[in-house]
């Protein structure tokens, strides 16, 4: 180990010395730190989704410097960046949590300026519509929360403010697992969820921000009660929504709750549950074992979500350059590729587009029936020959976006209440 | 005159031995226990918002606990939950120390029994807790032996995700707790006590109820305070074994940890810890331990 000076701004220095400190910084670019850089350590943390080893490994290969990660679920995640934000340099975040952590300060907003796609990031994350046409769902849209005013911005703004809070990274649709071999018939609401019919059968996974917004489709299919917002409920629309959850219980409709991701694949491949609240990875994964389970699109379409890479308000200097330089590369196609091979969606697709097979790009983006077998980047066959992906293309799916996972005005007193449901 | 003087030194000489030398393990306990309890107390009366906490004295925390009808549910919960481990881990505790203790002749086999029931300690109890999964489940060892057997034709769902698996773990996991400290009064009782009451004619349970249980009792205690302590304290148990369906207060403050509500759990751990120690109060109140330790 070669002593390597660490030049470490304090964050209030730079303020004081505003513009001509951020130009300083903006020029100092790798060039200058030079060898310096490959000693350099950043320490990310997030959900398992996206924390794999493969990354670092490859962040190491391309870059030259160490990326620590550490994978929580997402109340953890939460807990971290809210009060320890010396324990982390990025964190890999999704953007209800940005809404929650970032009052705090302990991110930074990025000039995106300094990334070099930003232009080509879907336009989800920027405007808000996917295409000029889109009509923006309910919930914590990630461009509702993705932009700042400046560096040390604490409010969001609407437009494209050239600050962003979150780089987005990865995201997808979600909507009900199911397994058509138990099952036998055709499911096409969310309603089917609290179906007496799946008594002892059905679950949903326990994180109060995202069950919330699967219990809202359910009331919204089962034709009880159309939300004005489902993002942002009343108390009154709150306890409804948990009252229905409550008796269904107490009916004994759900097997089990789920937490982690683990227990999801276990509760659907075992057989414990027919039809739950699920994400695309966890699909795969029984799949891959053999097990038939369907991602399955519903009428009322999908609840969706995003994650995104923030930076840590205490990195500074040479770190920070660092962490633009990961950020960069992170949207460079890489990445990308190795995460729409699993199921999810890039937010720069066309860069990933290099890293995937022809075949690869048609079956998980475009909706194309696979020409060969698919395989995972473990090298897992996921998908034979013919197969397509449940959904179709990006379009459709991305395009049928019904709510995203949301933090409400009322939070606390939801969670309250998700409290007492858990406990019923 | 100098006899008195040097007995006086003497004796400050001890004093001051004494308090030094149960010095560490008063700061031990100053600085790990207190010191949190303390700041857990402290904590109970802040304020939170969503994402942080500020130093406040309002009882608003006590009084959302206090007043809410979840709140008694989740406690009558727990209660239920250390009742029942405590009735089956002492029937089985008693029972496995009495063999070990009265039964296994020789002081080899005696040890070597004994350290066979600590086996399944040497994994992770959290491993040990959900290898009952794959076992109790809907399609599990356990269903699939029942149905091929004949005894049932439908599986059985209650095995799992219920209160009843719940408890069969905490009985698997604490049930060691109990045998330990019974064995060890069970082998300090007096032989020649038991054969005293049989020349007496005492019958074979009249041995046991009168003389080997009252000679037992601190050993009972000791482990009915390991087992409620244990159980009451517990979330990742109720947890895994109920499939998050049911509640108890360990999970309450879980659950209040998550959400970064720290002033909310406080309350709870403060409310829980008085509960536990009023248990404990009582229990105490029908053996003196420290006069049979």
């Amino acid at each position: 180990m070669t002593t390597i000076p660490k030049i470490r701004y304090s964050r209030r220095s730079m303020l004081k010395t505003g513009a001509a400190a951020a130009a300083a910084s903006t020029l100092s670019a790798p060039m200058v730190w030079g060898q310096a850089i490959k000693d350099v350590t950043l320490r990310q943390f997030g959900t398992g989704v996206s924390n794999l080893n493969e990354v670092a490994t490859k962040v190491k290969e391309d870059l030259g410097f160490t990326l620590e990660m550490t994978a929580l679920d997402s109340d953890s995640v939460t807990q971290r960046a809210a009060t320890q934000p010396d324990s982390f340099d990025i964190a890999d975040i999704e953007y209800w949590i940005c809404k929650k952590v970032w009052p705090t300060g302990n991110l930074q907003a990025m000039d995106t300026s300094k990334i070099t796609n930003y232009d080509k990031i879907v336009g989800t994350f920027r405007s808000g519509k996917l295409t000029p046409e889109s009509v923006i769902a309910q919930g914590t849209a990630p461009h509702t929360v993705g932009f700042t005013i400046g560096a040390d911005g604490k409010e969001f703004v609407q437009e494209e403010s050239g600050w962003m809070t979150l780089i987005p990274t990865i995201y997808n649709a979600d909507t009900l697992g199911i397994r058509p071999d138990l099952i036998g018939r055709p499911i096409k609401n969310w309603s089917e969820l609290l179906n007496p019919e799946f008594k002892g059968k059905a679950s949903i996974l326990d994180i109060s921000s995202i069950g919330i917004m699967d219990m809202a489709m359910v009331v919204e299919s089962m034709g009880e009660y159309k939300y004005p917002d489902k993002g942002n409920m009343t108390k009154e629309e709150i306890d409804m929504t948990l009252g229905i959850f409550t008796e269904a219980k107490k009916a004994g409709q759900f097997r089990a709750f789920w937490k982690s991701f683990d227990e999801s694949v276990n509760l659907m491949a075992s057989g414990e549950v027919v039809i739950q609240s699920m994400w695309s990875p966890a699909i795969t994964a029984v799949r891959s074992q053999g097990i038939p389970c369907v991602y399955q699109p519903l009428e009322e379409g999908y609840r969706s979500w995003g994650g995104g890479l923030g930076l840590s308000a205490s990195l500074s200097g040479i770190e920070l350059d660092a962490a633009y330089e990961y950020i960069n590369w992170y949207l460079s196609g890489w990445v990308g590729g190795f995460l729409m091979r699993q199921g999810y969606y890039s937010a720069v697709p066309e860069t990933s587009k290099d890293f995937m097979t022809a075949d690869e790009w048609g079956f998980w983006f475009e909706g194309k029936a696979a020409e060969g077998d698919i395989t995972n980047p473990f090298g897992t066959v996921m998908e034979k020959a013919g197969a397509v992906r449940d959904g179709g293309s990006f379009y459709d799916r991305m395009g049928a976006v019904a709510c995203w996972n949301a933090v409400m005005d009322e939070n606390q007193y939801m969670v309250r209440k998700w409290n007492e449901f858990i406990a019923a | 005159m100098t006899s008195l003087k040097s007995r006086l030194s003497g004796n400050l000489n001890r004093h001051i031995m004494g308090w030094l030398m149960a010095m560490p393990m008063a700061l031990v306990l100053l600085v790990f226990l207190m010191a949190p309890i303390v700041m857990i107390t402290v904590v109970s009366f802040w304020g939170a918002t969503e994402w942080s906490i500020y130093p406040a004295f309002q009882f608003d925390n006590y009084e959302f606990l206090l007043t809410s009808e979840v709140t008694y549910r989740v406690f009558l919960n727990t209660f239920k939950y250390a009742l029942i481990t405590w009735i089956c881990t002492l029937l089985i505790g008693f029972t496995v120390a009495y063999f070990l203790a009265f039964h296994v002749r020789s002081l080899t086999w005696q040890i070597a029994l004994f350290l066979l029931c600590t086996i399944p300690f040497w994994t992770s109890n959290i491993i040990r807790m959900i290898s009952w999964i794959p076992f109790l489940g809907r399609n599990g060892l356990a269903n699939s032996a029942l149905i091929s057997w004949g005894v049932i034709d439908e599986p059985v769902e209650w095995l799992l995700f219920s209160d009843f698996s719940v408890i069969l773990a905490f009985v698997h996991l604490y049930t060691l707790f109990m045998v330990v400290p019974i064995f060890n009064t069970m082998m300090r009782i007096d032989k020649s006590l038991i054969e005293a009451a049989v020349d007496g004619g005492a019958k074979g349970w009249q041995v046991l109820w009168y003389v080997i249980i009252p000679l037992t009792k601190p050993g009972i205690m000791i482990g009915t305070i390991f087992v409620v302590t244990l159980v009451m304290g517990d979330f990742i148990t109720v947890r895994f074994m109920s499939g998050s369906q049911s509640a108890n207060v360990g999970r309450m403050i879980q659950n209040d940890i998550g959400l970064l509500q720290y002033p909310s759990a406080s309350a709870t751990a403060v409310i829980l810890l008085i509960t536990v120690l009023m248990v404990i109060g009582i229990l105490l109140r029908f053996v003196d331990i420290r006069k049979e330790l």
